[in-house]
């Protein structure tokens, strides 16, 4: 019991932090709810994992690949803003996610089942978390310049297509560790939350970023915490706790 | 010829069959200022994206090969509250602090506590000032200005053409300004394009600003306009 209390919890750490600091380019490029709707493109993915019983992560992964690739494809196809397209492909994920996912196991491809984590797993989770925030560091000032102004961007010769799917993957491979940490329907706030707390609180970017990515981990560590103390699903419990910093931000 | 840092030949832009630009041909030399005048929805912040490559185009543009373009946009920060301070706008340009300071000093702020401040909250003609040092970061032979009228005050707009004209006699550039303000194709230009979806007129201020000219470009606008601006 123990033992599976600490790779929950740290697994929530890495994907909390990583999280938290995708998240702050998400609310400076006016993305917010991105997150949340690939939280629920992933769910078919969820479903049929659970049907054939192999990881849900993996599951999760492939469907987003999916939704982004068919979102990327659609982009350029239409002159519907992004949203709307990410919206319809949301809701359709949704219905098929409702019908593909096993009944008794709807509750936890929703709200992320933290227990479930093995060694291996948090193995994965730490070192894709690591990897992800690195790469996307590394290209963190190209991401702010071009969602400041694309003009910009585009005339110090910065490929802002490449770059915006670099970060659409990264989040993808967040969104994914993270289901089992808040579920599909929690997973959006997890990245979302810590980075709208952390922006009311800094001057800039680097304490933004860092302190997005600083909030993600606090929020898990309180979230896994009080799951281990009430008995109540972590997932939740997370979100909660990310809520309340940022309820706290508010007063600064 | 060979004097040419930029020669656009026969361009046209259309947005789902709506031409926006007209055949156009123009050419910038080397230290050159050139103004793009013209009316609001003529075509000119269109312009001066196919000369940044950033919208797609029919005919040719051509920069002499290995030129350093700066460029400073007329709208920027689509939000205001976005923690980023000038210090690190400055240095996603990869600078080092000497020139940071140079940059800022080009552009007559010598007070470095502005480095700290947050981005969105600095008044608009600091922005703007802002926004040049940070076209001359890198040292361009060429800086691109998009309407730097738009959200200053006249006595803001009358320093950053001061400022501009002191910073091209500093470093040698080429500037290609846009505009729809008139007074400043006499304070600022060396050739004037007027720009109306096609060139109404083109070539130094004095020879090609006739009254012919400036009523096909602005229609019967202009005499009031002209009016109050004096001279």
């Amino acid at each position: 019991m123990a033992i599976d209390y600490l790779y929950s919890l740290i697994t929530a750490i890495f994907v909390g932090g990583a999280a938290g600091y995708l998240g702050s380019l998400m609310i400076t490029k006016r993305m917010a709810l991105v997150g949340d709707a690939l939280g629920h493109v992933a769910l078919p993915g969820i479903g049929l994992a659970l049907l054939w019983g192999f990881n849900v992560s993996y599951g999760a992964f492939i469907f987003l690949l999916l939704g982004i690739l068919l979102i990327w494809l659609l982009e350029g196809r239409t002159d519907l803003p992004t949203e709307s397209l990410v919206g319809v492909i949301f809701v359709l994920s949704l219905a098929i996610g409702f019908l593909v996912t096993p009944e008794h196991e709807l509750l936890h491809a929703l709200v992320g089942d933290i227990s479930s984590v093995s060694l291996l797993d948090t193995i994965i989770s730490a070192v894709l978390s690591i990897g992800v925030v690195a790469i996307i560091y590394s290209i963190y000032p190209k991401l702010i310049i071009s969602s400041i102004s694309e003009d910009l961007a585009v005339s110090n010769n910065i490929k802002i297509k490449k770059y915006n799917l670099i970060y659409l993957l990264a989040i993808a491979v967040i969104v994914a560790l993270g289901i089992k940490v808040a579920g599909s329907l929690l997973i959006g706030a997890l990245v979302i939350t810590p980075a709208a707390a952390s922006k009311k609180l800094s001057r800039n970017l680097f304490q933004y970023s860092w302190g997005a990515l600083a909030l993600g981990i606090l929020s898990c560590v309180l979230g896994v915490a009080l799951s281990a103390i009430t008995g109540f699903a972590a997932g939740p419990l997370i979100i909660f706790a990310s809520v309340i910093f940022f309820a706290i931000s508010l007063f600064f | 010829m060979n004097k040419n840092i930029l020669e656009v030949k026969n361009l046209n832009i259309a947005f789902n069959s709506n031409k926006v630009i007209d055949n156009l041909s123009f050419n910038l030399e080397e230290k050159e200022n050139l103004v793009i005048l013209g009316p609001n929805g003529a075509g000119k912040t269109i312009l001066l994206k196919a000369l940044l490559g950033v919208i797609p185009f029919e005919g040719e543009i051509k920069w002499k090969s290995g030129v350093k373009i700066g460029y400073v946009p007329q709208k920027f920060l689509p939000d205001k509250g976005i923690p980023l301070s000038v210090e690190e706008f400055f240095k996603f340009k990869k600078t080092g602090y000497e020139e940071m300071r140079e940059a800022l000093r080009a552009v007559g702020i010598k007070d470095l506590s502005i480095l700290k401040n947050k981005i969105g909250v600095i008044s608009s003609g600091q922005l703007q000032r802002v926004l040049i040092a940070w076209g001359l970061l890198g040292n361009p032979q060429v800086l691109l200005f998009d309407e730097p009228t738009a959200g200053i005050d006249i006595e803001g707009e009358e320093t950053i053409y001061n400022l501009l004209a002191k910073i091209e006699k500093e470093r040698d550039l080429a500037i290609i300004l846009v505009t729809h303000d008139l007074s400043v194709v006499y304070k600022f230009a060396d050739s004037v394009l007027c720009l109306n979806k096609k060139a109404v007129c083109y070539g130094a201020p004095q020879e090609v600003l006739g009254g012919d000219s400036l009523n096909r470009l602005y229609g019967g606008e202009i005499k009031l306009y002209k009016h109050n601006h004096g001279h």
